[in-house]
Formats: structure tokens, C-alpha cells, sequence
């Protein structure tokens, strides 16, 4: 029970983090000396030198940073509820609302890399380019969201 | 120096001090702040702000001084300056009548408003503060883009996203309480009726047997009827009551 207990709050926790690294780290695409993600995109120069600009300001890049701001926000309070029901949901009870939340998220953070995906080419003009590891981060936090929250609609609470 | 005077001692200690604010500490300059980039719409005026940090006081000599260096130019010519508490607006060159001062150097703010923008206003302005005796520091830049119709600024899609989406689920929540709680006092309150009904039931047979012999079927079936919804009107109140006090 105590395992099953704590594996949730592990499984929920990495995909908090996922999140979290994925909206901040600036590795969504890499090119050759330059990489870019949602906020800013820096440059290596062949001297060494980073310049870092702040990334443009498109409406998609924005609705991007957006719904990934809005699925870390739907997963915490998601981590939160849960915490809450754990303590007052009545036996027998079924976690519904921490599960909408975490499947909020995971919808938030699916619909954030869909639009990066289809419209990146409109702020980055770069042909050689690979995605980073942080835009995989966020592809891989989307089943983890979903699967987290299936668990937490499907769980029971017992005593 | 002098060991044992108390009121000599704090002297050497102080000149260190000086000596080190003056010498060593590099923020005695002043740090000018502007906007990075402006945009403005044809036609239209644009504020461009600069505010500064020094170390001093604002003095009476502080002089503000602002130069504009077109796209693609090299040479940056002067378009204000103020000194002395006298601004003084460019009445000769490209900025002619176009330029007024919105500053206050009591707040720390120098900014000027351009009006009637036109397409050669694109170039980087300069904003130079002189706050004697304070007067090494860095200048700051803002660079004017003029654009037929203004683009809309960063964060707005941003906020309006994040703002809509958890305004609706908020909302949806919301909802869904309101009517689960509107549902539930139903649900309580037939409770209530039926538990009623079923009391009211128990004590018909009684009173029924004793009018069976005298009425005609139909006429005892309209009476029993009427006296059933008579008798549940009356017993409602009561069970209610009776429900009431048993909570309490």
C-alpha cells in the first residue's frame, strides 16, 4: 500500500520535473553553435563568444510557452489536490479531480510541442537543425502526464 | 593616531573608508536604463523613456542630452539637451517641432515624446545623463522601429492564453460544485418527502376501513384519493418537522 502510495507520488513528481526542464532549459533546437527553445535563442560564435537574444515575439511561440507554463501550473496544483484528497476523500473514494488535472496537463503539454512542432520554421530560419533534448523531454512528459492521470481516476482510496 | 583618544581614533578609520569608496568601488558612475525597442505607428507619437541611477544626489548642473542616429548612419547628431533646468528642442534639423519633454530629473526620468512619427525616424536614440559630479557611466540605447500599424507586444497572446484557459476550468469547476451541491439538497429533500409519504401510509389503513362501508366504489376511490393528497399535504409539514427535530 505504502509502495503503491509512494510510486504514484514518484511517477507524479518526474513528470513535474520533466516540465520544468523542458520549459527552461534552452535546448529545443540545436543547430551547429546555436540552440534555441522558447525564451531566447543563443549563439556561439566561432570566437567563443555567446550572444543570447530573446526569441521573437510570434503569437504561436508565444501560445507555445503558454500552454507549457499552463500544464507546469495544472500539474502542481494537480500534486497538490492530491495531497488534499488523500486526507479528506471518504473511503472508497476515486481521485478525480488530481486525475483531470494531470490529464490537463498532459493535454496542455501535447498541444505546446503539436504547435512547436508544425510552426517553428516561422521564428527559426535555420535549415540544419536537430531537435534537442529538451523538446524530448517534453514529448516523453506528455504519456507520463496521461498515464499518471489515467492512475489517479482509476485508483480507490483505501483506509 | 594618537593611542588612547577616543576622539582621534574614528579619523583614520574614516579616511580608509573614503579612500575606498573613491578608489575601489566601481559603482560610483551612473547607470543610464532605457527601453530596448520602441515601436510606434505612423503618424502617431512615442515615448521614449530613460530613468538613471547615480550615486549623487541630483544636482542643480544634471543635463540630459539626446542623439539620434538614423538606420544604416553613422554619425549620430544631437536632437536635445537639457541643462541647467532649460530644456532645449532641436528647431533646425529633421526634429524640428516634433520633440517635447516629458522628463523630470527630481524623479530620475528623462524621457522625451516624439510626435507624428514618419518612416525616416527608424534609428537608435542615445540617452546621455550628466550628473556632475558623477559623470562617468555608460549611456543607454533605444532603437525606434515605425511600422504602419503597430504589431501587438509580447504577452499579450501569452496572458491571454493562460488567462482563458484557467478562467475556464476554474469556471467548469465551479459549475460542476454548484450543481453537484444544488443535486445533493434535491436528492436530501426527496428524501425527505418519500420517508414522509411512507409515515403517511402507515396510518391510512386505519381511517380508511371506517368510510369503506359507507361510500359507493367510485365515489370512495375519488375520496380516498383526495383524502391521501389531504392527508399527505398535511402530513408533509409534520414529517419535516418531524425530520427537523430528529437532526436537531
Amino acid at each position: 500500500m505504502i509502495v503503491l502510495l509512494l510510486s504514484i507520488i514518484v511517477l507524479h513528481v518526474a513528470v513535474l520535473v520533466l516540465l520544468f526542464v523542458a520549459t527552461i532549459v534552452s535546448q529545443w533546437i540545436v543547430g551547429n553553435g546555436h540552440a534555441t527553445d522558447l525564451w531566447q535563442n543563443c549563439s556561439t560564435t566561432p570566437g567563443n563568444i555567446q550572444h543570447c537574444f530573446s526569441s521573437s515575439a510570434n503569437e504561436w511561440l508565444q501560445s507555445v510557452q503558454a500552454t507549457m507554463i499552463l500544464s507546469i501550473i495544472f500539474s502542481v496544483l494537480s500534486l497538490f489536490l492530491f495531497f488534499c484528497q488523500l486526507f479528506t476523500l471518504t473511503k472508497g473514494g476515486r481521485f478525480y479531480i488530481t486525475g483531470i488535472f494531470q490529464i490537463l496537463a498532459g493535454l496542455c503539454v501535447m498541444s505546446a510541442t503539436s504547435i512547436y512542432t508544425v510552426r517553428h520554421s516561422e521564428w527559426h530560419l535555420d535549415s540544419a537543425y536537430s531537435y534537442g533534448f529538451a523538446y524530448i523531454l517534453a514529448w516523453v512528459a506528455f504519456p507520463l502526464a496521461l498515464l499518471s492521470g489515467v492512475i489517479y481516476v482509476i485508483l480507490r482510496k483505501r483506509e | 593616531m594618537a593611542p588612547g583618544a577616543p576622539s582621534s581614533s574614528p579619523s583614520p578609520i574614516l579616511a580608509a573608508l573614503l579612500f575606498s569608496s573613491l578608489v575601489l568601488s566601481p559603482a560610483q558612475a551612473i547607470v543610464v536604463y532605457t527601453d530596448k525597442e520602441v515601436y510606434g505607428a505612423v503618424g502617431s507619437k512615442v515615448t521614449l523613456h530613460c530613468s538613471f541611477w547615480s550615486s549623487e544626489w541630483v544636482s542643480d548642473d544634471i543635463s540630459f542630452t539626446w542623439r539620434y542616429q538614423p538606420e544604416g548612419g553613422r554619425d549620430a547628431i544631437s536632437i536635445f539637451h537639457y541643462a541647467k533646468g532649460q530644456p532645449y528642442i532641436d528647431e533646425v534639423g529633421t526634429f524640428k517641432e516634433r520633440i517635447q519633454w516629458v522628463g523630470d530629473p527630481q524623479w530620475k526620468d528623462g524621457s522625451i515624446v516624439i510626435h507624428n512619427l514618419d518612416y525616416s525616424d527608424n534609428g537608435t536614440f542615445t540617452c546621455d545623463v550628466k550628473n556632475p559630479p558623477d559623470i562617468v557611466g555608460k549611456t543607454s540605447q533605444v532603437t525606434l522601429y515605425v511600422f504602419e500599424k503597430v504589431p501587438t507586444r509580447y504577452g499579450v497572446v501569452l496572458g491571454a492564453v493562460i488567462g482563458g484557459v484557467l478562467g475556464v476550468v476554474l469556471l467548469l469547476l465551479l459549475l460542476f460544485y454548484v450543481v453537484r451541491y444544488c443535486w445533493l439538497r434535491r436528492q436530501a429533500a426527496l428524501q425527505r418527502r418519500l420517508s414522509a409519504v411512507e409515515k403517511g401510509k402507515l396510518h391510512k389503513p386505519g381511517k380508511d376501513t371506517t368510510k369503506r362501508g359507507r361510500q359507493t366504489p367510485v365515489l370512495y376511490a375519488m375520496l380516498d384519493h383526495s383524502r391521501s393528497t389531504k392527508a399527505a399535504s398535511e402530513k408533509k409539514p409534520k414529517g419535516l418537522g418531524e425530520s427537523r427535530k430528529d437532526k436537531k
